[in-house]
């Protein structure tokens, strides 16, 4: 069995031993047997499961409860209107988070004991908001702070929402970044300083570039995450994805819109998710030996 | 393990499980209309519990409709219409035992754990379709409620609501009614609980909630310091009254149902509205439209 892509003769006049294509064309028929079995072993998978679940007795009440493909369409707009607020408040709240984040990574990381009081307080910063349930800090900014009634701050809920998801979230965000400043090899450090560059100057143009390279995956997880908690702050009484297919839920009992809004979340996500692991690896930041070879 | 052999053992394991977790088809005929008194006897009703009419309700249950957070106490509306129709259908006030319904948990799919859930449920025909409900036990109004000196304070037709920033609670027909009929400029405040609007509303992040009539009055005078009715809002047709709410297909529906109408016929409700539910009506106060 020749291979009609492999020619028998390279240019160069080189062709493969008898034994060198017998090789070729067992491997390449065991790459199609494999192909063959994992395809017809997902098949049978996928039956049995679709099979199995459709058999079950209360199959059609889940299936018009919650896969009501009419009522999906139906509540599609109200949904996407309220996903479109979860989209304004984690873009906003990103950008923030990534400024307040790197800057108490980099205040934990100042090294000499002038600046101990600084380190103390990113440290004392991010206990804090990491153990604090993230619904206890947007209640108690959402709705303590206009309860205060002072002049001159604003009390749209979606504001003190927002400001609790970045002051929690700053905190992880921090521990991310400090992990990767940390996995910096000193030697780096020392080779930036020997060549004449300041503190700063390392930080800047040694040290944080190959951190935030080495974070990115974890940094990822947390915008992931940072996007589907932005709809806790619909406690504060916005209209948030969640609470938009909630309000839809309640005109007929019909869970299909909570559906419509998981479709939505995962489809915003697995596009951003991919754009990062493509860049990430077209730049080589993958390996801490500075991507592949 | 070779291949082969896993496999099998995952298919089986598959169909195993499967038809493991499959349970007992549950009859769904329409439910038998009672032909006379007694197919709603005692002992002929499909109960949960033999011997036990098992309502549920959501935790916290809020006044006017309970009382203290305790449905057992026989006070407030609900849990005392509750006791009547558990009465009428000839239960003692301790064979009533009450469990925690969540209000989602009311309507999802599957068997339910309790023969009626009374939850200041509104009656629709889109709902019937997940759920059965008893006729109306409660004829709902909807009001407006507001704090002195706020911009709605003064408002007499539903257009003097237009520019406000009003809340509702999530679920609830106020919001139905307050996205359909007041149409506000603004997006509404939605909350989980009122609790939480009228705790929006003390911060001046509201300039009213939307709620039905008796919790307005509740609010009014038990929440608020300075709270005031700003007045009725104009129904959207039909009455919109709060039902039992029972498993889709239910048996025990038609002897609920009867129960509700006696207690109606016989003046029971009124009796019970009175006692319990502020029985002065904002109808003096109506917005109009």
């Amino acid at each position: 069995m020749r291979n009609p892509d492999e020619p028998a003769v390279t240019a160069d006049g080189w062709r493969p031993s008898r034994l060198q294509q017998e090789r070729l064309a067992y491997r390449r028929r065991q790459t199609v047997r494999s192909g063959l079995i994992a395809g017809v072993s997902t098949v049978v998978v996928l039956v049995l499961v679709v099979v199995g679940i459709g058999s079950t007795p209360g199959w059609p009440r889940v299936r018009e409860t919650f896969f009501d493909v009419d009522r999906g369409w139906e509540a599609l707009p109200v949904v996407a209107q309220g996903l479109w607020l979860n989209i304004r408040v984690m873009i906003v709240c990103a950008i923030l988070i990534v400024i307040f984040g790197l800057t108490l990574a980099i205040l934990r990381t100042l090294r000499g004991p002038v600046f101990f009081p600084l380190r103390m307080f990113a440290a004392a910063y991010t206990d804090v908001f990491r153990e604090l349930p993230l619904l206890l800090v947007i209640f108690l900014l959402g709705f303590g702070v206009p309860a205060l009634q002072l002049r001159g701050l604003p009390n749209q809920a979606v504001i003190w929402g927002g400001a609790a998801l970045v002051l929690t979230y700053s905190s992880y965000v921090a521990e991310v970044f400090r992990a990767g400043i940390e996995s910096v090899h000193p030697s780096q450090r020392a080779a930036a300083r020997s060549l004449g560059l300041t503190h700063r100057q390392t930080l800047r143009f040694v040290v944080l570039p190959q951190a935030v390279r080495r974070v990115m995956p974890p940094l990822l997880n947390d915008f992931v995450s940072l996007q589907k908690d932005s709809g806790l702050i619909a406690v504060l009484g916005v209209i948030d994805a969640i609470r938009a297919a909630q309000l839809e839920t309640a005109e007929d009992f019909n869970f299909t819109p909570y559906v419509v809004a998981g479709i939505l979340f995962v489809a915003l996500t697995i596009p951003l998710t991919r754009l990062t692991d493509y860049v990430a690896r077209r730049q080589g930041w993958y390996g801490g030996g500075g991507g592949p070879v | 393990m070779n291949p082969r052999t896993a496999v099998a053992v995952l298919a089986a394991a598959l169909v195993v499980g499967i038809t493991a977790c499959a349970p007992e088809d549950e009859s769904s005929g329409a439910a038998p209309t009672p032909s006379s008194a007694d197919a709603c006897s005692k002992d002929k009703l499909a109960l949960k519990t033999p011997g036990t009419f098992t309502a549920g309700t959501d935790k916290p249950a809020y006044e006017p409709w309970f009382s203290g957070d305790d449905p057992t106490n026989g006070k407030g509306f609900e849990s005392a219409v509750t006791y009547a129709v558990a009465a009428k259908l000839g239960f003692g006030k301790d064979q009533v035992k009450w469990q925690t319904v969540q209000f989602n948990a009311a309507f999802a799919p599957g068997p339910k754990k309790f023969d009626v859930d009374v939850n200041q449920i509104s009656i629709s025909e889109e709902r019937r379709k997940a759920v059965d409900f008893s006729t109306g036990y409660y004829d709902v109004d909807q009001a407006v409620i507001t704090t002195a000196g706020s911009k709605i304070a003064q408002a007499r037709s539903i257009g003097d609501l237009a520019d406000a920033k009003l809340g509702a609670q999530v679920g609830t027909t106020s919001y139905t009614v307050l996205r359909d009929v007041v149409k506000p400029k603004q997006t509404p405040g939605v909350f989980d609980t009122n609790d939480l609007a009228v705790q929006a509303l003390k911060n001046k992040q509201l300039d009213g909630i939307v709620v039905d009539l008796p919790t307005g009055f509740y609010m009014v005078n038990a929440q608020l310091d300075d709270g005031q009715i700003v007045g009725q809002l104009p129904g959207g047709g039909e009455t919109e009254q709060f039902g039992f709410v029972l498993e889709k297909g239910s048996a025990l529906t038609p002897c609920v149902s009867q129960a509700v109408d006696a207690l109606k016929n016989d003046g029971t409700l009124a009796k019970l509205r009175q006692e319990h539910l502020t029985t002065e009506t904002a109808s003096g106060r109506e917005l109009t439209r």
